[in-house]
């Protein structure tokens, strides 16, 4: 083990952890409004993934010309499934709720697979590939764009939850849902717009992860599992708090990995996933 | 026992034959009121009775199974509560409700969400902070982290800021020291002398007639008795509901 070793692990976790934290940060935002977990978030994912794919394929658009469109669709899909699905299970049991975006999820993977096949499908010759070197490290030229293009959506998220009316507005309805009602805001608005914009989250780091990752039907579910884990450390509904976690989140899986084992290195993730939940329920972080 | 709120043409806020349920529990029996434009008006009655039910359903957060609400000559019944706000009619909920993890200025801010009241947001911030100059040193201060008392006020704050016509307000003393009762009791007076309505809900009967110009008393979810505040602290029947005797 050289020191090099670990710091460009280091540095590979970071950089995955700001694309972990903004897809973990879709998820929490849905959570925070209606305490309902997207269980299809990694499918939305995966469909984004696709999107960036086929136009790629089809229309030889690059993942990064077409993310605007990407994260758009997202956007749209993220409404579209508050409006059709969510909304009339709101007042449901948890059971409904779960196996609601559950079967979505199903259907989703399914589908994909069913018109996509299952093979493992690679964008060849993106706009931004190889690699620079820093001092003996090596830093993917891919994983550095989209690390930082997600944290700049990160950033642009987190400005428009507290800095835009509309973003307060969300806000006041995951605190209290009736009072927000009769300060005049439109709180079945504010649920659709939640969902789109949680979703447009995945659509941005999906057209991103497409620049360097396989994109195959069954791709969400591990990103999804590491954003349930990256929204439990953060404490469910804080948004700003993703950020932290999923950065932690990316440094436990490549240095469980490298100072472990690679075949262990989930399974590091979700020790600390279990340590989290049993000595600190609400999260490291708490409410936002 | 009415006297002076007979007139349909200075009633703001009325409410007819209202029946409201959660499921299959009915709540409220045709229950109605009329309010007085410019006027202080308070709902009594015992726990359970159905004060706060009435004025969810006047706010538009419940909608009534049969009756009508007018408010400002036009029926407000079915609308959604946002619409209401709109309209000029603010609703403070019981126990404060703000925003805990948002600032007492984003509290402030966001309660002229509405357009109408948007437009008007800076001078309305100087004026709720006139009527509360606590308010002015605290903005930044996370809305969980002021004392009960303090809550209230910016719940009252925040509701004005929607500048209503009429602003109800569920149980503003609940759980206030003495002194902060009068302190809050002081402000009712003064937005009313401004010209807003303000219809009020409180269990201790003799707080709440001083305040209030009329009053409305409720039990089991009925309307059983309204009329001045005078004439209501002499009832035998109210004596009869909050005394025992």
């Amino acid at each position: 083990m050289t020191v090099e070793i670990l710091l460009q692990s280091v540095i590979s976790g970071i950089l995955m952890g700001f694309v972990y934290a903004l897809i973990a940060a879709g998820l929490s935002l849905i959570f925070g409004l209606m305490e309902i977990v997207n269980f299809a978030h990694g499918e939305f994912l995966m469909l984004a993934m696709f999107g960036a794919f086929w136009t790629w394929a089809l229309w030889s658009v690059d993942p990064l010309l077409s993310l605007p469109l990407t994260t758009a669709a997202l956007f749209l899909l993220g409404v579209l499934t508050y409006k059709g699905i969510i909304r009339w299970i709101l007042d449901g049991p948890m059971l409904t709720q779960i196996f609601a975006t559950f079967g979505l999820a199903v259907f989703l993977r399914s589908g994909a697979q069913f018109l996509f096949g299952v093979d493992f499908r690679l964008i060849q010759n993106p706009w931004i590939q190889g690699r620079i070197s820093l001092g003996g490290l090596f830093i993917g030229l891919p994983q550095l764009t989209a690390s930082l293009a997600a944290l700049a959506a990160f950033g642009f998220l987190y400005w428009f939850l507290t800095r835009t009316e509309t973003g307060l507005a969300l806000q006041a309805t995951a605190q209290d849902r009736q009072a927000a009602s009769l300060m005049g805001i439109d709180t079945e608005w504010m649920f659709a717009l939640g969902w789109g914009i949680g979703s447009a989250c995945v659509g941005v780091a999906g057209a991103l992860l497409a620049i360097f990752f396989y994109v195959f039907p069954d791709v969400g579910a591990t990103f999804a599992l590491l954003a349930y884990v990256t929204v439990a450390l953060g404490g469910f509904g804080n948004v700003p708090a993703t950020l932290l976690a999923g950065v932690i989140v990316g440094l436990v899986e490549v240095l469980g990995g490298v100072l472990i084992n690679p075949a262990l290195k989930y399974a590091v993730v979700f020790l600390l996933y279990l340590v989290v939940v049993l000595w600190r329920p609400q999260g490291l972080f708490g409410k936002f | 026992m009415s006297t002076r709120s007979g007139s349909e043409l200075n009633t703001i806020l009325k409410a007819e034959a209202l029946d409201v349920a959660y499921g299959d529990f009915q709540v409220l029996w045709d229950a109605g009121i009329r309010v007085p434009d410019g006027e202080i008006v308070c709902l009594l009655g015992p726990n359970g009775a159905g004060k706060s039910t009435l004025m969810n359903t006047l706010s538009g957060l419940l909608k009534p199974r049969a009756g009508r609400v007018e408010f400002g000559g036009k029926r407000i019944d079915g609308l959604p509560p946002h619409r209401i706000v709109g309209e000029g009619l603010a609703h403070v909920l019981e126990r404060r409700r703000l925003f805990p993890y948002l600032t007492v200025r984003e509290n402030l801010l966001l309660g002229a969400h509405h357009p109408q009241a948007r437009r008007r947001r800076e001078e309305s911030l100087r004026w709720v902070e006139g009527i509360f100059p606590f308010l002015a040193e605290r903005q930044r201060q996370l809305a969980h982290t002021l004392s009960g008392g303090q809550q209230q006020m910016v719940a009252i704050a925040r509701g004005l800021m929607a500048r209503p016509r009429c602003l109800m307000i569920d149980e503003p003393f609940l759980g206030l020291a003495p002194k902060v009762v009068q302190d809050i009791g002081a402000v009712i007076q003064q937005i009313n002398r401004e010209g807003i309505t303000v219809v009020f809900i409180e269990q201790n009967v003799e707080l709440a007639l001083r305040l209030a110009h009329r009053g409305y008393v409720l039990e089991s979810g009925r309307v059983i008795l309204e009329g001045p505040s005078a004439a209501l602290l002499q009832s035998s029947e109210v004596k009869r509901i909050f005394l025992g005797g």
